[in-house]
């Protein structure tokens, strides 16, 4: 266990460190802040003052040094509007994209467990058939076009729940209901292939053969093991969960990370970009690494092997 | 796609034989088209949303561009108000919904299939590096998949895409680049399974350099793998494309795209439903049939194929 712990931990320094570096190229290598912050008249003298004043004019590893050395610290300067600190300002809507995460996974496992375990169960049956329709359906679906529909017909139309906007529990409901549909169809796939693997071992014709009755068989004996892959891909997923939380905080101007990096983006606020990005890819990877372990622990096959 | 591949099933068929063998056969290859029934109704459509988005200047009815004040946020045909004349009704400046969709699917299209072009292409190279050669080249290229992976595409593609400005070749670009780690990360995994196998062991032995060995022996076999991730990632990219287009981030108006037809559609959502909802009707049945295009196409060159 110690050395998977360690192999796993120098990845995630590196992971860390690389998406540091993608972060810091963002603006620093694809762009010029110069360009971007003083107005193309202005005198030749002047964007030299600036590239000056903002340290530009040293080597690039010098700047990538002491930006990971601020943003080590928290500090990743200060937004270009409003004389705010971009990481207070980042922090400030890390919860509610938080929340509408949880919420979009809770739905979709809502969705996922009860059908994917039917469908492994009564295989080509018209449950498993249906949940193929399901899956195949969700997974062409652009969740921006479903968020619309959903408020077209419950806000406009039926007049049930808030278009958009943060606060009640009736706000979270069409959000996370979309971002469920986003991840549902690959949980589904997973838990029914899972279990229908897990089913044809030789234990659980074993315990059936003790005379356990079918639904504990399904229950205790097959299901704890065919958890471990729908585990380690939601964990893996994690990344395009935020994705499809990205998305979803636009459609229904939600107050997160998201809504607010999109705006940054928009504006052109490079701090404030900078700062969502390397804070929200510290969740993910630290999501995986905390999955990593979890799997690592119900699974003693995996630290030994891989 | 499929439709050829369908085809050539069928051609292999005898057209000449023993009368006796030929219902048996005629039979098993009509069993076989009937299991892969979605994917060739999904490829029938699919013809016809390229051929429509091919030859848009001659099948539609208006000019998309063409503005039409007096005429703005008309409803579909078979409402009130609407009139045959624009049969999806018409937009916020009186631009025909119908004509501008059909544009829309030019492109949705050419993002999809050259973005997918340029990542299969870096994911296959790389991947195939990686697996061939292990080591040292293995770690470098897999962390920089792992990097990737763990990132959301979507936020790395509006940062880039905020910096270089939006168009519609930086989004074909971006969302290239950004596509690469699946194929690799396939790639190579069949490539380190394959590199131990005799006939590359052989191949050594004879002499061959690596660079002939990869390309001759290890990429022939990888070919089928590789079509149908690069067919199930053109529906992946048309959605990202048009969320970035919806985001205004993308292909800029004037120029219909879906995404930017349903961004435009959703300031309207309050009392004009059709103009976001038929856009998105688009994204998602050409997203829907490539997607069972590609699960079609992976049974059809090998049902063990896991992905």
């Amino acid at each position: 266990m110690k050395r998977y712990l360690g192999r796993q931990l120098v990845q995630l320094v590196v992971v860390i460190l690389g998406i540091s570096i993608l972060a810091f190229s963002i603006l620093h290598v694809v762009g010029d802040p110069v360009v971007l912050m003083v107005p193309e008249t202005a005198p030749k003298e002047e964007h030299e003052r600036f590239r000056k004043l903002l340290g530009l004019d040293q080597p690039i590893w010098v700047q990538y040094g002491k930006f990971a050395s601020r943003a080590v610290r928290g500090d990743f300067g200060k937004s270009w509007y409003g004389d705010v600190p971009a990481f207070g300002l980042v922090l400030e809507r890390m919860p509610p994209t938080i929340f509408l995460t949880l919420a979009g996974l809770g739905v979709a496992l809502l969705i996922a467990l009860p059908l994917g375990t039917l469908a492994a169960l009564r295989r080509h049956s018209l449950v498993d058939n249906l949940c193929t329709v399901v899956a195949v359906t969700g997974q062409a679906m652009p969740i921006f076009w479903l968020g619309i529909m959903l408020i077209i017909l419950f806000a406009v139309r039926l007049k049930w729940l808030p278009a958009s906007g943060y606060g009640t529990w009736q706000h979270f409901l069409m959000p996370a209901f979309t971002l469920g549909a986003f991840l549902a169809p690959i949980t589904m796939r997973l838990v029914r292939s899972g279990l229908i693997e897990v089913m044809n071992m030789e234990y659980i014709k074993t315990a059936r053969a003790k005379g356990v009755g079918e639904r504990l068989v399904v229950v205790k004996h097959a299901f704890r093991n065919a958890c471990i892959p729908v585990v380690t891909v939601l964990g893996l997923q994690f990344g395009q969960l935020l994705g499809g939380a990205i998305v979803t905080e636009t459609v229904f101007a939600w107050p997160g990370v998201a809504t607010l990096t999109v705006e940054s983006i928009r504006n052109q606020d490079f701090p404030v970009v900078q700062c969502a990005v390397v804070l929200l890819a510290l969740i993910i990877v630290s999501a995986n690494f905390i999955v990593d372990m979890i799997v690592g622990l119900i699974d003693p096959r995996i630290r030994v092997g891989a | 796609m499929k439709a050829t591949a369908a085809g050539r099933d069928l051609a292999l068929e005898p057209t000449t034989g023993p009368v006796t063998a030929e219902p048996i056969r005629a039979r098993a290859a009509l069993r076989r088209l009937w299991r892969l029934k979605w994917g060739v109704a999904a490829a029938a459509i699919m013809l016809l949303i390229v051929a429509s988005a091919a030859l848009a200047p001659t099948v539609v009815p208006h000019d998309p561009l063409a503005v039409n004040i007096r005429h703005r946020l008309a409803p579909p045909a078979w409402m009130d108000g609407g009139t045959r004349e624009n049969l999806l009704g018409t937009d916020q400046v009186g631009r025909d919904l119908l004509s501008r969709i059909v544009y829309g699917g030019r492109v949705s299209l050419v993002v999809g299939v050259s973005a997918v072009l340029i990542s299969a292409t870096i994911g296959v190279l790389l991947g195939l590096g990686a697996g061939y050669f292990g080591g040292r080249t293995d770690w470098t290229i897999m962390t920089l998949v792992n990097v990737m992976l763990t990132f959301p595409f979507v936020l790395l593609a509006l940062a880039v895409i905020a910096v270089l400005g939006p168009s519609l070749t930086n989004m074909i670009i971006v969302l290239g680049v950004a596509g690469w780690p699946i194929y690799c990360r396939v790639v190579r995994a069949e490539t380190l399974a394959m590199r131990e196998r005799e006939f590359v062991l052989a191949g050594r032995a004879l002499g061959m350099s690596h660079a002939r060995i990869i390309v001759r022996q290890i990429f022939p076999n990888l070919v089928s793998l590789v079509v149908v991730i690069a067919t199930l990632q053109v529906a992946q990219v048309i959605i990202l494309e048009s969320f970035l287009s919806f985001l205004g981030l993308g292909v800029q108006p004037p120029t219909p795209a879906w995404g930017n037809m349903l961004g435009e559609g959703r300031l309207y959502m309050l009392n004009m439903w059709w103009i976001a909802t038929f856009p998105g009707l688009a994204i998602f049945v050409t997203t829907l049939v490539i997607n069972l295009m590609g699960n079609a196409l992976r049974d059809w060159l090998d049902p063990h194929m896991k992905l």
